[in-house]
């Protein structure tokens, strides 16, 4: 077994608002910044150990598909790094 | 026979709901979720609320408890069930129902009375409304922008399963009356049969006339029909 952390990153899909994002955006306008978009994303580091990197992934994954996202609303991506 | 209020840690409609119910000739009870359903359950009421502090999204934790198993279990065997607000966002992210309650447009908590247009009259929580009658609700919520992928609302709506939309005091379907940016205005829809319903407005808080209306007792009554 080994030691691994996985980074889930969880983003709105595209074409479905991000009330947050844009009163985000607006708030660093007002703040005189130039800025052309501004995307949120929910991330998540898991620390696990597991046989290989393949397997940290597989479990990631289902973690993922059952909870951190939901398909309605989101994509996401999960990167994987030994330790 | 008695309607099971299931109370997660954070939901606070619970106890206004077995009010609501009460008052309307219904026994019902409370049902802590780790207690599991009473034995004589013959409906079910997921209730408004903050359960688990709305942590990660409105409603995700407690779709995944114990409890939601043996609510898809005894909704799957015909047993009526109604999300109410946090209910609602938890039977969409247990995919009792479909699509999604997120983040309203106005990125703000909402609490207001809206105007409903009843869309199909025809499920045990709309038989007692005529179709195109108007009603008003109130609404509570922070998460309340019904979101589904176009392919999914359309199928929706040409299999009759919203409920209620978000209208003008003239019934007319507009982005003006639509209070969170839920699409096409949904406010409220049904499972794949019309004994599963989920709906953000809240009936019980306009179940007794002494608290400003009874528009809301109609959906508690679908507990006698369903």
């Amino acid at each position: 077994m080994s030691e691994f952390t996985a980074t889930v990153t969880v983003r709105l899909k595209q074409g479905v608002l991000d009330p947050e994002a844009e009163t985000t955006q607006r708030a660093l306008e007002r703040l005189g910044f130039e800025l052309g978009d501004l995307r949120s994303a929910d991330q998540f580091e898991i620390d696990l150990d597991a046989a290989d990197e393949d397997s940290a992934t597989e479990r990631v994954t289902e973690m993922t598909e059952r909870l951190l996202a939901n398909p309605t609303l989101h994509d996401y991506d999960i990167t994987v790094e030994e330790q | 026979m008695t309607v099971a209020v299931i109370q997660f840690g954070g939901s606070n409609c619970d106890r206004d709901t077995v009010q609501a119910l009460e008052t309307l000739g219904f026994d019902a009870e409370l049902a802590w979720h780790e207690d599991g359903l009473p034995a004589d359950t013959t409906g079910i009421v997921l209730p408004g609320g903050f359960s688990y502090g709305d942590y990660l999204r409105a409603g995700a934790m407690a779709a995944r408890s114990p409890i939601m198993d043996e609510v898809r279990e005894a909704a799957d065997e015909g047993m009526p069930v109604l999300g109410i607000c946090n209910g609602a966002q938890i039977g969409c992210e247990a995919s009792l129902t479909p699509g999604a309650f997120t983040i309203n447009r106005s990125a703000r908590f909402q609490c207001e009375h809206v105007s409903l247009r009843v869309e199909n009259a025809e499920t045990p929580w709309t038989a007692h409304y005529e179709e195109g009658e108007i009603v008003e609700f109130p609404i509570a919520h922070g998460e309340g922008r019904f979101e589904i992928e176009d392919d999914h609302l359309d199928r929706l709506e040409d299999e009759d399963r919203i409920l209620f939309r978000y209208c003008d005091e003239n019934g007319e379907i507009t982005d003006e009356a639509n209070p969170n940016g839920s699409k096409h205005n949904v406010a409220g829809v049904t499972g794949e049969s019309d004994h599963i319903a989920v709906m953000m407005p809240h009936p019980e808080r306009v179940s007794l006339a002494d608290l400003g209306g009874t528009d809301g007792q109609g959906v508690l009554r679908g507990f006698g029909d369903a």
